[in-house]
């Protein structure tokens, strides 16, 4: 089964319309969403049936025993993320404590102990389609570690696929390398502007760090036409596969609110979005010559 | 809090909302003002706001540094980290400095006092001026994991800061959002009229809520129909500061890179009338909530 990852730099590219766009033309088995900081793929998956849940667990986090603790103040001292505060009594806050153990170790009165911790909900839908998702707790950090849950979500079940179609996280930190590691092919969506190609040229360095195919395609690209050009000159430059160019559509946005898919209806968006699929389709079963691949 | 400085934080559940077009604006509407990018995976007002580069500083961690000849391989280190960045493999220690979250507690627990912390370096803060506007940018290296200490330092730059601060935060609600709206006073939620945006508009909406913050809607790229975002807002109570319709022209000069307020008097009117009812429900904020 071959991985691919569809990544953006940045949200509100139309990252997810078309991952859910493809997951529809592919009739795709097996997908994952992997924005666990905020998922949108299964607002667009219509998913019948209910989902199996469960808790995942992050770092712990350090808890202190008042009745124990002798106000020394020395983890207060230690712990480099400012987690512990000095209130009436010494206290840990759960927002900034990144479970590092360090104030455990230097209590001289064992106040401290690390608590588990859920930082998280993993979601899989496991029927004839096995589709992945998760939601990161508020402000809980290590969103990585949680993205490769989703995605051993997929890798684990008995669906006989070709191709599985994974919607990114935003951003290139911990969650971004975390879906990056492993998949076949990831394929960037490009805003025209002049943001959207300084998130691309970032999102391109860090896949280029993990060695994976990148192809690319533009989203609203008669927005900027100049823009456009430019990126396209940019993957030329790079020897960056380019999918393809989808303009702007009007309808999409009406489309989208009502819940439907973007290539259930007619337009130039929807055919430009199949042609993309194709050609990227076709890219990704190309690699076939690489060796201990099956 | 010292009198007539106002940090205000704009939020959104996701990029691409208008998020760093509506920053950038709101700072250069106001009369000396600080914008400070928090979004340091992915900083973008330095590209519209063009700012000079006065002052450039590296931002560090700490990451252990073994000394073969002491260390004896007990592995005390190895057991200790909670975060998996080091292993004992073929009588050496290795350690995996991208998954270092740089606690220093290996170097307290080695017996042998094996382990030295060294500096490695994550990214940069430049300080530049771009006109009215004072411009502070946090910048992650690519293939780093977090950008925290980035905003951390961020965070504590702009205490020094007299005047109004206008903070473009990361998107999302993680970590680094919250490190981001640490000091705020107020913030800006900008939300997209799209059932995704909605979606994301509840995420943030949580996080301000949970962090206790005054906060405020702008409704970005309206359009004649209906706008789920703006429903929810409704639903729930939230004040609406703002809503900018969804306009070719302002979407042209922001994708070219462009400050629409110094392009256009109409645009400078709709930012500064918008900061202006902002700073109406700041006033509001501090007296009922001091
Ligand atoms: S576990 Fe680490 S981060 Fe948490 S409070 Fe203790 S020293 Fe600080
Ligand atoms: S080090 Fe232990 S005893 Fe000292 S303040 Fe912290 S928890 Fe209390
Ligand atoms: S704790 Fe010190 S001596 Fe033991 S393996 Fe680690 S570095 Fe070596
Ligand atoms: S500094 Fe902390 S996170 Fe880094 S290797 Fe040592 S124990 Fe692990």
């Amino acid at each position: 089964m071959k991985k691919l990852l569809i990544l953006s730099g940045k949200g509100g590219t139309g990252k997810t319309t078309v991952a859910s766009a493809f997951i529809k033309l592919h009739n795709a088995k097996v997908y994952a969403d992997c924005d666990v900081d905020a998922p949108n793929l299964h607002l667009v998956t219509n998913q019948g049936i209910k989902p199996k849940n469960s808790d995942y667990y992050g770092l712990p986090k350090a808890k202190i025993d008042n009745l124990l603790c002798v106000r020394c103040g020395i983890c207060m001292q230690h712990c480099r993320f400012d987690a512990i505060y000095k209130a009436e009594v010494y206290k840990v806050n759960e927002y900034q404590c990144e479970g590092c153990g360090v104030c455990e170790l230097v209590c001289p009165n064992k106040a401290v102990t690390l608590q588990p911790d859920i930082a998280g909900q993993l979601t899989l839908y496991d029927d004839s389609e096995v589709f992945s998702t998760a939601q990161l707790k508020m402000g809980r950090g290590t969103s990585g570690l949680l993205v490769s849950e989703v995605k051993k979500q997929i890798t684990s079940p008995s669906i006989k696929t070709d191709l599985a179609i994974i919607d990114g996280s935003p951003g290139i930190g911990c969650p971004v390398i975390a879906s990056i590691k492993g998949v076949d092919m990831v394929l960037v969506v490009a805003e025209p502007s002049v943001s959207g190609l300084s998130d691309i040229k970032r999102i391109i360095k860090t896949a280029e760090k993990f060695q994976v195919k990148t192809a690319l395609c533009i989203n609203k690209y008669d927005l900027n036409l100049e823009k456009s050009k430019e990126i396209e000159r940019y993957c030329d430059k790079k020897q960056i596969f380019f999918a393809g160019r989808i303009p702007f559509d009007d309808k999409a946005v009406k489309v989208v609110n009502s819940g439907k898919n973007i290539v259930d209806c007619d337009g130039e968006a929807a055919e430009a979005i199949k042609d993309i699929f194709n050609s990227v389709y076709g890219r990704i079963n190309g690699y076939k010559h690489t060796p201990n691949e099956d | 809090m010292a009198e007539g400085k106002t940090q205000i934080a704009v939020l959104s559940g996701k990029g691409g909302t208008g998020k760093t077009m509506l920053s950038v604006n709101l700072a250069a509407a106001i009369e000396n003002s600080l914008y400070v990018d928090c979004d340091v995976e992915e900083p973008n007002g330095h590209l519209f706001l063009k700012p000079s580069t006065e002052n450039e500083k590296n931002v560090f961690v700490q990451h252990p540094k073994v000394c073969e000849q002491s260390c004896n391989g007990c592995r005390l280190c190895v057991k200790f980290c909670n975060f998996n960045a080091l292993a004992y493999i073929q009588e050496k220690l290795m350690v995996f400095e991208d998954i270092c979250h740089s606690c220093g507690g290996c170097a307290l627990v080695c017996p042998q006092k094996a382990i030295s912390e060294e500096d490695r370096t994550i990214g940069k803060i430049s300080e530049g001026k771009s006109e009215n506007v004072k411009v502070l940018t946090g910048v992650l290296n690519p293939g780093e994991q977090s950008g925290v200490p980035i905003i951390s330092e961020l965070v504590k730059m702009c205490r020094k800061e007299p005047g109004t601060t206008i903070i473009d935060c990361p998107p999302g609600s993680s970590c680094v959002v919250m490190d981001s709206i640490k000091d705020a006073d107020y913030c800006i939620l900008v939300a997209e009229p799209t059932i995704f945006g909605a979606s994301n508009l509840e995420m943030v909406y949580e996080l301000v809520k949970l962090f206790n913050k005054p906060f405020g809607v702008v409704l970005n790229k309206c359009l004649k129909d209906k706008n789920p975002a703006e429903e929810f807002c409704k639903e729930k109570g939230i004040t609406v500061v703002g809503k900018i319709p969804f306009d070719h022209r302002l979407g042209k000069l922001n994708g070219d890179g462009q400050i629409a307020v110094r392009e256009s008097k109409l645009y400078k009117k709709m930012f500064s009338d918008l900061y202006v009812r902002v700073a109406k429900e700041v006033k509001h904020e501090k007296v009922i909530n001091p």
